[in-house]
C-alpha cells in the first residue's frame, strides 16, 4: 500500500491510499480525479493518464520504456523532462507517499 | 426546479457523459438505466485479459460501483427501458415505472450478431462475446486442450483465438470473406494478422462456406462445411459482427439506418434527445459512419456534457482504435474506409510493421503494428489535416517524430506570404 497524492492545477488535491500492483492511472479514476481519463485502460494507445511527478520522487516511479516514451510525445498538455503515463506506474511501499501534478487541457 | 437528465444503457458513453458533466458542476439531477446489472464497465479486456483470468472482475469498473451514489446520481442497473414517450417527454422501463426527463441521453450501444437458431446458433456451447454476462459464462469452457470454432475474423474473434491459443486450445477460425479484417484493412494488414496467428498455431481459413453448425448429444460438436466436410469443435465463438441498438429510438419514432442518426452535436431529430457510443451514427468527412469503439463513446459521451452545459463544440474527434493480440500490439489512427491506395512501412524490427492509408494524395488512416511511433506521429499528422507523401511514410529513414513536428509548426506559423 502508498499513500498517493494527486495535485490540480487550481490548487485542490486527492490523497488515497493505492492497493500494491494497482497502476496509478486505475487508481486516479477510482478516486475521481480529474484530467486522468486512462481510455484504453493502460495499454499504452491513448495517452490520457499523463502526469507530472514530483522530481524527488521520478527515478522512483520506474523506467520508462520505448512505447511510453512515444507516447509521451502525444499527450494533449506537451511533455516535460518529468513526465509519465500514470498507467505505468505500479503502486509500491516504495511509493509512499508519493505527489503527481495533474495536467490541465 | 433542476432539470432531468435521464441516460438509457450504462457502457462507456454513459460513464463518460457522468464522469464529465460532474466535473462541470452542472445542476441538473441525472438518471442512469442500465439492461445489464453491473455499472459501466471497459469491455476491450473481456476478449482478453479478463478472459485469460489476468484482470479482476472489479478492475473492469470504470468507476468504483459506488461512485454513481455518491455523486448522487439515481441509478437503476439490470432494468429495461420499454418505451419513450416523446410527446409527454417520459420513459417507460419494464417495471412499469414511468420517468420523466428533460433531456434524455441515449447509449444503448450494440448487440453482438447471433448465428441464426436454424444453423444452430442457439446450442449449447456457441457464444458470443459482447458483456461481461457473456464470458463470465465461456470463460470456464475455455480449458486446454479443447478445440474452439471461431466464426468470422474481426476483431474480436482474433482476440479470443490469441486468448484461446495462450490458455492451450487448439483453434479453428473460419472467415466467410476473401480475407480476415476485410471489412476494416487492407489486405497488408489482414496478411501481417494472418502470420501472426497462424505462426502462434491458429489454423485460420478464409472464403469459408459454413453450412451449419453440427450437435452431438444436445451440444454443438463442429461445423459442416459447404463442401461437405466436417469440423469438430468442442466450442463455438460467433464473432460475425454487432449491429446498433436502435429498437427503442425507432419504436419512438426516430428514423434509424444502422444506428441513430445525429448531427454534430450528438443531437437526434428529437432537440431534446442525444445519443452516443455505438449507437450512433454520423458524418465525419462527408460519409454517415457508425463507430464501435472506446474512443468513440468516451468523446461522445464528454461532448454531449459539455453541450447540455451550453458550450458550443461540435464532434471532430478522430477515431483511434486498439487490439492486443499475443505480444503484437495493433494500433490505429484515423478511419481507413474509401481508402484509394495504400503504402507499407517496414517497422525497426520483423515483427513490426505499418499501413498508412491515403484516399488520393490525402493520408486518411495508419494501422501500426507494434511500431507506436507509426501509430502516434501518424495520428499526430492526421488530426493536423497533414499529408506527407506516401514515398516519405515508407521509406524507413524517414523520422517520423521529425517529420510530424515539421508538417505541424508549418500549421502553426503558416507561411507570412500567404
Amino acid at each position: 500500500m502508498a499513500n498517493i497524492t494527486w495535485k490540480m492545477e487550481d490548487g485542490s488535491e486527492i490523497s488515497a491510499d493505492v492497493n500494491d500492483g494497482l497502476n496509478l492511472m486505475e487508481a486516479a479514476t477510482s478516486n475521481n480525479v480529474p484530467n486522468i481519463e486512462g481510455e484504453c485502460g493502460g495499454c499504452l494507445s491513448c495517452a490520457t493518464c499523463h502526469v507530472f511527478v514530483d522530481q524527488d520522487w521520478f527515478a522512483k516511479t520506474g523506467e520508462i520504456d520505448d512505447i511510453e516514451d512515444t507516447m509521451l510525445d502525444m499527450t494533449d498538455v506537451e511533455r516535460r523532462d518529468n513526465s509519465r503515463l500514470s498507467c505505468q506506474i505500479t503502486a509500491s511501499p516504495e511509493l509512499e507517499g508519493l505527489v503527481l501534478y495533474v495536467p490541465e487541457p | 426546479m433542476a432539470e432531468t437528465i435521464v441516460i438509457v444503457g450504462a457502457g462507456q458513453a454513459a460513464a463518460s457523459f457522468i464522469s464529465r458533466h460532474t466535473r462541470l458542476g452542472s445542476e441538473a439531477e441525472l438518471h442512469l438505466i442500465g439492461e445489464e446489472p453491473v455499472p459501466p464497465y471497459q469491455r476491450p479486456p473481456l476478449s482478453k485479459n479478463y478472459l485469460l483470468g489476468e484482470l479482476e472482475r472489479d478492475r473492469l469498473f470504470i468507476r468504483p460501483p459506488q461512485w454513481y451514489a455518491e455523486q448522487g446520481i439515481t441509478i437503476d442497473f439490470g432494468t429495461r427501458v420499454e418505451s419513450i414517450e416523446r410527446d409527454t417527454k417520459q420513459i417507460r422501463t419494464q417495471n412499469g415505472d414511468i420517468i420523466a426527463y428533460d433531456k434524455l441521453l441515449l447509449c444503448t450501444g450494440s448487440t453482438a450478431r447471433k448465428l441464426p437458431a436454424s444453423l444452430g446458433g442457439d446450442l449449447p456451447g456457441v457464444f458470443t462475446l459482447r458483456s461481461l454476462a457473456d464470458v463470465d459464462t465461456m470463460a470456464p469452457e475455455f480449458r486446454a486442450g479443447r478445440k474452439l470454432l471461431i466464426l468470422g475474423g474481426g476483431y474480436i474473434g482474433l482476440e479470443a483465438a490469441a486468448s484461446a491459443r495462450k490458455l492451450g486450445l487448439n483453434v479453428t477460425l473460419l472467415e466467410m470473406a476473401e480475407r480476415i479484417l476485410q471489412r476494416v484493412a487492407a489486405p497488408e494488414t489482414s496478411d501481417f494478422i494472418r502470420k501472426l496467428h497462424q505462426s502462434n498455431g491458429v489454423e485460420i481459413r478464409e472464403s469459408a462456406g459454413m453450412k451449419q453448425l453440427c450437435q452431438s448429444d444436445g451440444r454443438v460438436s463442429g461445423a459442416e462445411m459447404e463442401d461437405g466436410e466436417e469440423i469438430p469443435a468442442d466450442l463455438v465463438l460467433v464473432g460475425i459482427g454487432a449491429s446498433a441498438n436502435t429498437e427503442l429510438a425507432e419504436q419512438a419514432g426516430l428514423d434509424c439506418d444502422n444506428g441513430i442518426p445525429v448531427n454534430n452535436i450528438c443531437q437526434t431529430c428529437d432537440p431534446d434527445i442525444y445519443a452516443a457510443g455505438d449507437c450512433t451514427s454520423f458524418i465525419r468527412n462527408g460519409r454517415r459512419v457508425r463507430l464501435e469503439s472506446v474512443q468513440n463513446a468516451v468523446d461522445q459521451g464528454n461532448l454531449v456534457a459539455q453541450v447540455l452545459s451550453g458550450t458550443d463544440l461540435q464532434y471532430d474527434a478522430l477515431p483511434w482504435f486498439w487490439s492486443d493480440q499475443y505480444d503484437c500490439k495493433l494500433q490505429i489512427a484515423g478511419l481507413s474506409t474509401g481508402y484509394t491506395s495504400t503504402v507499407v512501412r517496414p517497422g525497426a524490427t520483423h515483427i513490426s510493421q505499418s499501413t498508412w492509408y491515403y484516399a488520393d494524395d490525402r493520408l486518411i488512416a495508419v494501422d501500426a503494428m507494434n511500431d507506436t511511433s507509426a501509430y502516434a506521429f501518424g495520428r499526430k499528422i492526421i488530426a493536423a489535416d497533414k499529408h506527407p507523401s506516401p514515398e516519405e511514410v515508407a521509406d524507413p529513414n524517414t523520422d517520423l517524430k521529425a517529420l510530424a513536428n515539421e508538417l505541424i509548426s508549418e500549421l502553426e506559423n503558416p507561411d507570412p506570404k500567404l
